[in-house]
């Protein structure tokens, strides 16, 4: 991490993964935890399909490193907000899978009491400060959980989860400099899937490498290949130890894609196709799948196995959430107030 | 030891009941005392430590609690209320100032899309416990962007309270509710009352939200007010009082939720109703209330409800054009006129 920021990384390229190590439980845990990302949202988009799943859902799938990476380099009480696109954080920082499902179908079994939806899915017990509805409508909850960590004193973290498009809603500009003036201790991880709803950004920001706009801020910087699970979890681990030794806020770029469209109604004509499978062929699964056995930390077999697991986790996860009952009526006017 | 009080003290019988403050010195005493009995209370917004905020009301604090707890912010409505929410979600209980109600404007995603929805999108699981205070009203002939009154904004926004003193003892006593309330409160003070002054106790004492207080009682007719109309109310109804017209004052002091069982009380007495607000007519506090009577009070009603109410404009600076703007005494006769047979 540098004070200043780096010279933009390339979409896509590809990164030192071979340099970057972690244990065999390590690995099994990333895996499982980007395989259930991926099964959990290719799920929502068959029961989106068939019209199981009503309302709208954005979907992480291919996003996954990026989740799973910051997650590995928090302790389990330190805080994230999430964004619209939020299921893979809940999955990635202990959300109940089953619970999950159940929210995002409006069941009273939800981890919401089905009140919340995809768009507000939030397991509070986890840390998480909830997905949000608004396009960087979680900076201002996310600065202000760095303001009370460092009023109280606490040990704690946040990080602040937001996308490319966020970046030109002016809450960030106010966050981002209030954090850095009072070194409040939260990672601001801009998910760059290059595209706000369907304007890229080289159509909508002068400035397209964003971890130059904490120039602003004096806040270090810094860019990483968002497929790459391991490369996202040393980044953040540094974020973290910056946040967590007192010297305040920074801003990390995870490069990434989302494989489908911004919500389901997309026919994602703003992008090409060799685009789309040009980062196909980086999916983070694929990518740690491929180093895990290159360097003999986990057989074919083990990945086999775990992906079958994770298969079993989604299909029950889905089942419970169909099988569950919706609310009671008596539930609409209830936790308005506390 | 707290005490809840639901009436304003008439008859004082000790010197310490006796003591006078300005409706600008309860608020900081309160927010004063409260920083002193809980350390996870903390003030912060434009101005509020060195300067003492915008009309002074937080004067004092910085030397007795800090830069910590008193924090001056850049000019940022949107992260002062933002920040405010995380920190309450995590365990503060901080109360931001918005200089004025007009910039308001700008912490709506925060204040009706985030505070107020948080605890109901998340079944229950979080809390909000944010006050917001900050000022409106005309009478400074500052004009459009630092005038007006904008409650039914807020009273639009289920999950939130809305809280409008128009004393000094029920400011201090709401303010006390609000930090302690485990919601989000829009305490909204009035400009032209910083200076008002009345008897308030140096205990500690708090006023409960959603009830009203009926300031004067009266048979002929009832006003409902809240924040500074009050006062030109109570001028109002002295005024008729020589006429032998005897005028009951409702003050509603909280707006949401609304006192309807006080409101349906009083009209259940008087058969009439007059609704006296600073904000603009259309769509105003006056709207809902009206119609909560329509539907409430309908059969005690011996005349329909009036409204006396801020003209539909932006405020004007000229001061004649602003005491048009909004009501006055003579107006308020005039609307109580109205509903007498």
């Amino acid at each position: 991490m540098t004070k200043s920021s780096k010279k933009d990384q390339p979409a896509g390229t590809k990164s030192p993964e071979s340099e970057l190590t972690c244990s065999k439980e390590q690995a099994q845990h990333y895996l499982r935890q980007m395989m259930h990302i991926r099964k959990f949202e290719d799920g929502m988009m068959d029961l989106m399909t068939k019209n199981i799943a009503q309302g709208g859902s954005h979907l992480y799938a291919g996003e996954e490193a990026v989740a799973v990476g910051a997650m590995a380099a928090l302790q389990p009480d330190d805080y994230i907000a999430s964004t619209h696109r939020g299921h893979g954080h809940c999955i990635a920082k202990g959300g109940k899978l089953n619970e999950l499902m159940a929210e995002i179908l409006g069941k009273a079994t939800g981890c919401c009491r089905g009140k919340g939806g995809s768009l507000h899915l939030a397991d509070v017990s986890t840390g998480n400060l909830g997905a949000n509805g608004v396009v960087a409508g979680g900076l201002g909850i996310a600065t202000g959980a760095g303001l009370s960590i460092k009023m109280r004193g606490d040990d704690k973290v946040v990080i602040c989860f937001f996308g490319d498009g966020a970046m030109n809603e002016g809450i960030v500009h106010e966050c981002m400099n209030m954090a850095a003036k009072w070194t409040l201790p939260v990672i601001y991880l801009v998910e760059n899937n290059l595209y706000g709803m369907s304007v890229a950004i080289a159509r909508s920001s002068r400035l397209e490498d964003h971890a130059k706009r904490a120039i602003a801020y004096d806040m270090p910087s810094s860019t990483v290949d968002g497929q790459d699970v391991l490369a996202v979890r040393d980044a953040t681990a540094t974020c973290v130890e910056h946040a967590r030794s007192g010297k305040g806020p920074s801003l990390l770029i995870a490069n990434t894609y989302r494989y489908y469209g911004h919500s389901r109604s997309d026919p994602r004509a703003y992008r090409t196709r060799e685009e789309e499978a040009y980062w196909k062929d980086r999916d983070p699964i694929k990518l740690f799948s491929a180093h895990c056995t290159d360097i003999g930390l986990l057989s074919e077999k083990e990945i086999q196995a775990l992906d079958a697991g994770t298969t079993e986790d989604i299909e029950q996860a889905i089942r419970f959430a169909i099988d569950s009952p919706l609310p009671d009526p008596s539930e609409l006017c209830t936790d308005v107030y506390a | 030891m707290t005490t809840e009080q639901t009436k304003t003290p008439v008859n004082t019988s000790t010197d310490q009941d006796q003591r006078v403050l300005t409706y600008s010195q309860a608020i900081n005493e309160a927010l004063d005392q409260e920083m002193a009995r809980d350390e996870s209370v903390f003030v912060m917004g434009e101005d509020v430590a060195i300067y003492g905020g915008a009309y002074g009301v937080t004067r004092g604090l910085l030397d007795k609690y800090g830069e910590e707890r008193i924090r001056d912010t850049g000019i940022s409505e949107a992260a002062i209320v933002g920040a405010g929410i995380g920190a309450a979600i995590t365990g503060m209980r901080p109360v931001v100032e918005i200089m004025y109600v007009d910039f308001m404007s700008l912490v709506m995603d925060q204040l009706c899309n985030q505070a107020a929805k948080l605890r109901y999108m998340f079944g229950g699981k979080t809390k909000v416990p944010l006050t917001i205070r900050t000022e409106g009203g005309a009478g400074r002939t500052l004009g459009a962007h630092h005038s007006q009154s904008l409650e039914s904004w807020f009273m639009h926004i289920p999950g939130i309270k809305v809280v409008m003193p128009a004393t000094p003892y029920d400011a201090k006593g709401l303010l006390l509710s609000s930090i302690r309330d485990d919601n989000t409160v829009v305490y909204i003070e009035h400009k032209m009352l910083y200076n008002s002054k009345g008897l308030v106790p140096e205990d500690d004492y708090t006023i409960p939200i959603g009830k009203a207080d009926v300031k004067r009682p009266g048979k002929d007719v009832t006003v409902l007010s809240y924040s500074r109309q009050l006062l030109f109310c109570q001028e109002a109804a002295e005024e008729l009082a020589g006429e032998g017209i005897d005028v009951e004052i409702v003050d509603l002091r909280t707006l949401l939720p609304l006192d309807v069982e006080t409101i349906v009380e009083s009209i259940r007495k008087t058969s009439r109703a007059v609704i006296v607000e600073e904000d603009t007519i259309t769509g105003g506090a006056g709207a809902e209330i009206g119609m909560r009577i329509m539907e409430e009070a309908f059969d005690y009603l011996d005349a329909p409800v009036k409204r006396v109410a801020g003209a539909d404009v932006p405020m004007p600076k000229s001061p004649v054009l602003e005491a048009l703007a909004i009501p006055s005494k003579e107006s308020i006769i005039e609307g109580i006129r109205e509903v007498l047979p």
